[in-house]
C-alpha cells in the first residue's frame, strides 16, 4: 500500500513535469515555430510603439533572447530554489517555489494562487456536499419508483439542469436572491473573519454550482440503482429477510456509490483548478478569476501557473480516487 | 371450468409419502403473471404440489418453464423490487400452518430466511462483493437473532466448518472473490441454513460448478438435509442431478405442471411425452455412442400466447394420435396413476404405455 502511494508519487511528479513542460511550449516554443521573432514576443508586454532599446531590455528581463529548453529549465529551477527577475533599475526576488512572475501586475504568481486557492475551495467544497447530498438522495429515490411523479420531476428537473448553463443560472440567482430580494451577500469574506458572512456570500454559488453538478449525480446514481438493484446478490439479501431499507442502502447504494466515486474525485479536482465561470458570475476572487485576468491581459506567467495548479490537482485526485476505491471495493488491489 | 377441475383433482390429494394435510408445504392453484407490454407473461399458471419434511423434490424443464419463478414465489421475492406492485399472483402457498400468498409482506420478510432459505445458481454474483463472507452470513443470522456480533460471528464460523470449509477461521474474514466456485457454494449454503430452515430451496445449485464440484455440493446438500430434517426443492434441469438427490419429481411445462411422482415411476414408468423428449436429450454413459441424443424439437412455448389445448401440442410427435382435435382445444388435467404418479396427457393409457416401451425406452 505505502509503495504503491509512493510509486504513484513519483509518477505523478513525472506526470506534473510532462505537463509543465508542454504547457511550457505551447506558449514559448509554438508561436516561435510560428515564426513569431523574440522581439515580436517582447512587445506584447510593452505599451504602443516602442523603441528598440525597450524592446531589447524586455527580450533580456524575460529571457526570451535564450533557447526555449534553457527558458524551460530556468522556470524549473526557479520552482525549487527561487527566482530573480532583473526589470532594469531593480531586481526582484521571487522566492520559492516561484511560479514566474507578472510583469503586467508586478506580482509573483504563487503568492497569489495561494491567497485566491481558500476562495476556489470554499466554493467547490460547500457545492460539493451539496450536490453530492441531493444529487445521490435524489437519484436513489428516483431508481426506487422509477417512471414515478417523483421520478419524472426531478429529471425534469435534472435535464434543466445539466442544460442550463453557469450564466444563466447563476445570473439569475444572483439577479433574484441577491438583488430583488437581497437575502445574500455580494462580497465575499473569508471564513476565518466571519463564518456566517463567508456561508451568506457563497450559498448563491454553492446552489447554482450544485444544481448543474447534482443533475448530472442524480442521473448517474439513479442508473446504477437501476442496475445495481437488479443484481444477485441484491436478491440473496431479500431472501436473507432483510428489510428493504437494509436491502436498498447496505446492499444496493454501497455497490452503485463506487463508481460515483471517481467522478465525484475527478470534478473536485478540476474544480479545485479554479470554477472559472462560476467565479466569473459571482465576482468571486478565486484561481478561475485569476486564470480569467491572465487571458485577457495576455499575460503568459499567470496562465501557466494556473495551468500547472489545475494539472496538480487533478492529477492528485486522480491518485485519491484510485486508492479510494481499492478501499471501497475489496476487489480492486493496489499493485 | 377446467381450472375448476384441475384445482379439484389437487385437493387433498395423497402423495407418495402421506396426506396433503399433513406436508410441510403446500402449494395450491398457484399462479404468477406479470404484466408487460406486450401482455400478460403466465409465468407459473396453475401449480399444485406438495413437499414434506425431510423429503427432496426436483423441479424439472426447460428455461422458462416457470421453475425459478415457482421458487422465488414460494420466498415471496416477486412482490419487492420496482416491479413488486405489478405482478400478480393467486392461489394458496402453506409453509407449515401459514398460508404466504395472502400474507402481509412484513410476514413473509420474517419467515424468510428462517423458516424457508434459498441458494442460487451463481454464488459469486449471489454474494455481495463489497463484504467478507463471515459479514454476509452474521447479517443473514442477526437478522432473526437479537444476538451480539461476537456471538453471530462464532456461529458463521460453526456454519463454514459444518459445510466443509477448511480454516473457517481464517475463511470467514475473506471475501467471496477469493474463494473457488465450490467453496464460495458451500458459504452460500452455511448462509442460507445458518438459522436452521425448514424448506431449503436451491435454484440449480451445481449449474455454474465445475462437474467434479458439482457432486460434492449434492453431496453436502444431502448430508445436511439429513441432519436439519429440512424440505428441500431442487429446481434444476439437469436429469442427472435429480437422479442422484430427488425423491420425488415434478416436471414443469409453459408454467404448469405436466408430470409429478416419486423418481422412480417417472423415471422408469414417464407418462408424458414431454418427460420422454427430456429423458431422451439426457447424455448417458451406458448408451451406445453412435447414438444421437434426441432433442425436444421446437421451441419452449410464449408465455404470453399459451397454445392452446395442451401446451406441448405443437411439439408432440403424437398429438394427432387422441381421437378429435381434442390436443389443441382442451387443456390436459392432472390425473393420477398407480404409484402417487400423476399426468396431464391425452393419450390413452393403453398408446402411453406402448409408445413408452417400444419407442422410446429402447433407444434410452
Amino acid at each position: 500500500m505505502i509503495s504503491y502511494i509512493l510509486r504513484r508519487t513519483f509518477a505523478a511528479v513525472i506526470l506534473l513535469l510532462v505537463v509543465s513542460a508542454v504547457t511550457f511550449a505551447i506558449f514559448f516554443l509554438l508561436p516561435r515555430l510560428a515564426g513569431q521573432t523574440a522581439d515580436q514576443m517582447a512587445q506584447q508586454y510593452i505599451g504602443k510603439s516602442p523603441s528598440k532599446a525597450d524592446i531589447a531590455a524586455v527580450k533580456h528581463n524575460l529571457g526570451l533572447d535564450q533557447a526555449v529548453y534553457v527558458q524551460y529549465w530556468h522556470f524549473i529551477k526557479g520552482i525549487v530554489v527561487g527566482a530573480n527577475y532583473d526589470l532594469g533599475p531593480t531586481t526582484v526576488h521571487c522566492d520559492a517555489p516561484c511560479f514566474g512572475y507578472s510583469f503586467k501586475t508586478h506580482q509573483a504568481v504563487w503568492p497569489e494562487l495561494t491567497s485566491r486557492l481558500p476562495i476556489t475551495f470554499s466554493l467547490a467544497a460547500g457545492a460539493a456536499v451539496l450536490w453530492l447530498v441531493s444529487g445521490v438522495a435524489i437519484g436513489v429515490i428516483s431508481a426506487l419508483k422509477p417512471r414515478s411523479l417523483f421520478d419524472r420531476t426531478f429529471m425534469g428537473i435534472a435535464l434543466a439542469g445539466v442544460s442550463l448553463p453557469m450564466f444563466f443560472t447563476g445570473n439569475l440567482a444572483i439577479l433574484l436572491f441577491v438583488f430583488n430580494w437581497p437575502i445574500f451577500g455580494r462580497d465575499y469574506v473569508p471564513f476565518t473573519e466571519n463564518p456566517s458572512q463567508w456561508a451568506n456570500t457563497l450559498i448563491p454559488a454553492w446552489c447554482s454550482l450544485a444544481l448543474l453538478y447534482s443533475a448530472i449525480y442524480a442521473r448517474l446514481t439513479r442508473s446504477g440503482m437501476l442496475e445495481t438493484m437488479n443484481e444477485d446478490f441484491i436478491r440473496t439479501a431479500r431472501a436473507k429477510g432483510l428489510g428493504e431499507r437494509t436491502v436498498v442502502v447496505r446492499h444496493g447504494l454501497r455497490a452503485a456509490l463506487t463508481p460515483i466515486i471517481t467522478v465525484f474525485g475527478m470534478d473536485i479536482g478540476l474544480l479545485l483548478g479554479g470554477a472559472v465561470i462560476t467565479e466569473s458570475v459571482f465576482s468571486l476572487p478565486g484561481i478561475g478569476q485569476y486564470a480569467v485576468q491572465g487571458i485577457t491581459d495576455n499575460d503568459l506567467p499567470k496562465i501557466l501557473g494556473v495551468t500547472l495548479l489545475a494539472a496538480f490537482f487533478v492529477v492528485i485526485a486522480n491518485l485519491l480516487v484510485d486508492v479510494l476505491y481499492a478501499a471501497a471495493d475489496p476487489r480492486v488491489r493496489l499493485s | 371450468m377446467t381450472e375448476l377441475s384441475n384445482t379439484s383433482a389437487a385437493v387433498g390429494e395423497p402423495t407418495s409419502a402421506g396426506t396433503a394435510s399433513e406436508a410441510f408445504l403446500r402449494v395450491r392453484d398457484l399462479k404468477v403473471h406479470f404484466p408487460t407490454d406486450d401482455g400478460l407473461v403466465k409465468s407459473v399458471d396453475g401449480l399444485t404440489f406438495s413437499l414434506e419434511k425431510g423429503r427432496t423434490l426436483a423441479v424439472v424443464g426447460e428455461s422458462g418453464s416457470g421453475k425459478s419463478v415457482t421458487s422465488q414465489a414460494i420466498m415471496g421475492l416477486h412482490r419487492l423490487g420496482t416491479r413488486g406492485k405489478n405482478v400478480q399472483m393467486s392461489g394458496e402457498i402453506w409453509l407449515g400452518g401459514k398460508e404466504l400468498v395472502s400474507a402481509a409482506p412484513d410476514e413473509v420478510r420474517k419467515l424468510r430466511g428462517r423458516e424457508m432459505a434459498m441458494i442460487f445458481q451463481d454464488p459469486l454474483s449471489a454474494m455481495h462483493p463489497y463484504y467478507t463472507i463471515g459479514n454476509q452470513i452474521v447479517e443473514a443470522y442477526r437478522v432473526h437473532h437479537k444476538v451480539s456480533k461476537k456471538v453471530a460471528r462464532a456461529r458463521a464460523i460453526e456454519m463454514l466448518d459444518r459445510v466443509g470449509i477448511p480454516e473457517p477461521g481464517k475463511r470467514v474474514d475473506s471475501y467471496p472473490h477469493e474463494f473457488s466456485g465450490g467453496m464460495r457454494q458451500r458459504a452460500m449454503i452455511a448462509m442460507a441454513l445458518v438459522n436452521n430452515p425448514e424448506l431449503l430451496i436451491a435454484d440449480e445449485p451445481t449449474t455454474a460448478l465445475d462437474v467434479t464440484v458439482q457432486a460434492q455440493i449434492l453431496d453436502l446438500i444431502r448430508d445436511l438435509q439429513k441432519e436439519f430434517g429440512s424440505a428441500v426443492i431442487m429446481i434444476t434441469h439437469d436429469l442427472g442431478v435429480v437422479a442422484e438427490i430427488a425423491d420425488d419429481v415434478l416436471v414443469m411445462y409453459g408454467g404448469r405442471c405436466v408430470e409429478r411422482g416419486p423418481l422412480a415411476e417417472v423415471f422408469e414408468k414417464p407418462q408424458h411425452p414431454y418427460t420422454w423428449g427430456l429423458l431422451g436429450s439426457m447424455p448417458r454413459i451406458d448408451r451406445e455412442t453412435s447414438e444421437r441424443l434426441i432433442p425436444v424439437k421446437g421451441s419452449p412455448p410464449s408465455l404470453i400466447n399459451v397454445p392452446s389445448g395442451c401446451a406441448f401440442n405443437p411439439r408432440c410427435p403424437y398429438a394427432d394420435l387422441p381421437k378429435g382435435n381434442v390436443t389443441r382445444t382442451v387443456r390436459p388435467e392432472l390425473e393420477l396413476a398407480d404409484g402417487g404418479h400423476w399426468s396431464a396427457c391425452h393419450l390413452s393409457t393403453e398408446d402411453r404405455t406402448r409408445i413408452w416401451t417400444e419407442e422410446i425406452a429402447p433407444k434410452l
